[in-house]
């Protein structure tokens, strides 16, 4: 037996449950419903909350203990009926409660109180999952392969026949060198852009500007990653690399880290606007009325102000820069080398993440399971650089409240 | 008591307009120099505005229009030519609410001089700081705790060290909106001292919602109601024999 007929069970005994709720409130209350503790509508409400959200949370419960039991087919009898049989002991319960003195209300705001804890905790409970899905799998990464490799060598040369050397040395550098190449571009654009947006535009040109500005935004990574394989690196090879000697790649990582600054301004430019908007104008008055200029109040007075946000929205952007994919492979290629040379092709964990997962896999060697090592590594860091940055956003928060 | 006569700010058919909205309608008044103008009037009538008009504040409101002349020193400041900055340095303002930058207490008050090269080197600096924080009246309570942030400070602390921020840069003219209404009574009493000593040297225009305070702390008084200033004339006349009926109720909380 299917689970369909319980659920449309659960709809009509909710409507049924919240008619009668209603109902009888009105009947009890003699027609005057001021003798109520609570108004019909909220009996009702409290009828489809006690009818609905226990038997969901029954079936949520049966799907995941029919997961863990590892038990295959359709439900037992059983299961649809003791469901059934819930949703009707809901109805019966809150409309046989149903009295001048029974207070609905709170009932009801205890369900729904419950409904968002849940809601919270899928979010939550998602994170962790992914978590300890990549736990498990550089757990047994690190049975076959020595951590101290794996985070010290400074080699990175997968052989699917076995042998291999998988320092993750030489991928963190591209990421590093490439997002640092990223953040020295976006940030300084994106935020006098954001000064200029907030502080000198005026409604008219804002308007404009600030749309145009987040279109960026909106423009797929592999777009960006196209725009770098087919005009920045052949530019920057052609023009800067070939004629002062530093060699002929047009992946490089200056390539990848221009675009990808690119792609970063219009997110440090939006959140520091964001972020200059709400610095109070009371404060721009008493330095102006103190008789300095605007560059003075903003350079003194509003950029400092709003320097802790500036700060969490320059480490989100740098967090995105480390995650990024597409932009790198087809910007700044895929050869694993440590070197100065920003117009050298160089490499990110990201990327190689992709390549030992694609192609002939086997769920069992080192060379496969090395991705999960370098994801969670990453997730280490991005989390890192997220908690500060929400750290330092909240507490500059607090300065105005 | 002559030099008390000399006009310093001289306001002629001045029109303040937000949009559409018409705040200020066709004021005119001579303010002396060395002496303490209040401003009264129920709230929304206008007395902010004009006080922002003396500095040019209104300058950073999009939809504010001024109309009319206004003279300091026979100057007159609302030409476009003339630079609102170096005004306002003339021209110093304490606001409404109090607006204390988030840095030390320090460099709260130190902000004004270091702007307009006042100090010639930091023991310099530190003794303006040291005498406007004493002429505002906070040197006691912050004198141990100069390098914490400003905005740590109670309200009412605030407001005397955005005082002390205003008189830091030696004005000529202060405004000050409502400078007492977060003190306490000891604190008020310091202010108005304050007050007092500043009519030594400049001249002072304060807008007050307390007609004792008007009438403890200033010579000259003016009456707004709805964008019109009705009576304006010697603090004593206008508390005991006003001539317009409207500054009588309102004296008498009758207008509120
Ligand atoms: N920035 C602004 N934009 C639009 N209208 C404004 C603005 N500032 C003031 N006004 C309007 O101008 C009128 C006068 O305001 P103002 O602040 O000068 O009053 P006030 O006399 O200082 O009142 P209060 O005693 O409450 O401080 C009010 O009607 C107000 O709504
Ligand atoms: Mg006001």
């Amino acid at each position: 037996m299917s689970l369909t007929l319980p659920l449309l069970v659960i709809i009509v005994l909710a409507i049924v449950g919240s008619f009668l709720a209603r109902r009888r409130a009105l009947s009890v209350s003699g027609g005057d419903i001021r003798h109520l503790a609570s108004l019909p509508k909220q009996h009702g409400l409290n009828a489809i909350l006690s009818t609905v959200v226990p038997p969901l949370l029954a079936i949520i419960a049966w799907l995941m203990a029919a997961r863990i039991m590892e038990y295959r087919g359709a439900a037992p009898l059983w299961v649809p009926l003791a469901i059934m049989a819930l949703a009707v002991a809901g109805v019966v319960l809150s409309v046989v409660k149903v009295s001048n003195t029974f207070r609905a209300r709170t009932a009801s705001e205890t369900w729904i109180k419950g409904l968002l804890i849940g809601a919270s905790t899928i979010a939550i409970l998602t994170t962790v999952g992914i978590v300890f899905s990549m736990l498990f799998e550089t757990i047994s990464f690190f049975r076959q392969y020595p951590w101290t490799e794996f985070f010290f060598s400074t080699n990175w040369s997968p052989n699917f026949r076995g042998n291999s050397d998988l320092g993750i040395i030489p991928l963190l550098w591209g990421t590093l060198y490439i997002s640092f190449i990223a953040l020295a571009f976006a940030v300084p654009t994106g935020l006098f852009a954001a000064i200029y947006l907030s502080e000198y535009a005026g409604p008219r040109i804002r308007g404009i500007v600030k749309p145009a500005i987040e279109i960026l935004a909106g423009i797929p990574t592999i777009v960006y990653g196209l725009f770098a394989l087919t005009t920045v690196g052949p530019f920057l090879r052609d023009y800067f690399a070939q004629p002062m000697g530093f060699g002929d790649s047009a992946s490089s990582v200056m390539t990848a880290g221009l675009v990808m600054g690119i792609m970063l301004i219009p997110f440090v430019s939006s959140l520091s606007d964001d972020i200059i908007n709400a610095v109070p104008q009371s404060m721009r008055d008493g330095s102006l009325g103190l008789g300095a200029t605007k560059s003075e109040t903003i350079r003194q007075v509003v950029v400092p102000a709003a320097l802790p946000g500036i700060v969490g929205a320059v480490l989100l952007a740098a967090s995105r820069a480390i995650g990024e994919t597409m932009i790198v492979v087809l910007g700044a290629g895929a050869a694993a080398r440590i070197s100065l040379n920003p117009f050298e092709a160089m490499t990110t964990v990201t990327v190689k993440i992709v390549s030992q997962l694609t192609g002939d896999t086997d769920f069992a060697s080192p060379e496969t399971l090395v991705a999960f090592a370098l994801g969670l590594t990453l997730f280490v860091i991005t989390l890192g650089l997220n908690v500060l940055a929400l750290y330092i956003v909240r507490r500059y928060r607090e300065q105005y409240e | 008591m002559n030099a008390q006569q000399d006009t310093k700010i001289s306001a002629r058919n001045v029109n303040v307009y937000y949009g559409e909205k018409h705040a200020i309608k066709d004021v005119s008044v001579e303010i002396a120099d060395k002496t303490v103008t209040a401003f009264i009037g129920p709230s929304g009538c206008g007395k902010s505005t004009f006080l922002r008009c003396i500095n040019r504040m209104n300058d950073t409101i999009d939809i504010a229009r001024v109309t009319g002349d206004i003279l300091i020193d026979g100057e007159d400041i609302t030409d476009p030519r003339v630079d609102p900055v170096q005004l306002r340095a003339k021209v110093g303002m304490v606001f409404q609410k109090p607006n204390p930058f988030p840095k030390s207490i320090y460099d709260n008050v130190a902000y004004g001089p270091k702007i307009h090269g006042l100090a010639r080197n930091k023991s310099d600096l530190d003794e303006i700081v040291e005498r406007a924080l004493r002429r505002g009246a906070i040197w006691d309570e912050v004198k141990d705790r100069l390098q914490e942030p400003g905005t740590g400070l109670s309200g009412g602390q605030q407001q005397r060290l955005c005082i002390a921020r205003a008189v830091a840069t030696e004005p000529e003219v202060l405004l000050m909106d409502e400078p007492c209404s977060a003190l306490d009574p000891i604190a008020t009493a310091q202010v108005e001292e304050l007050i007092d000593e500043l009519r030594q040297s400049y001249s002072v225009v304060i807008v007050t919602h307390s007609m004792q305070q008007a009438a403890r702390v200033s010579q000259k008084t003016a009456f707004f109601h709805l964008g019109n200033m009705v009576e304006y004339g010697e603090t004593d006349r206008i508390f005991t024999n006003p001539e317009d009926p409207r500054t009588e109720s309102y004296i008498s909380g009758r207008i509120g």
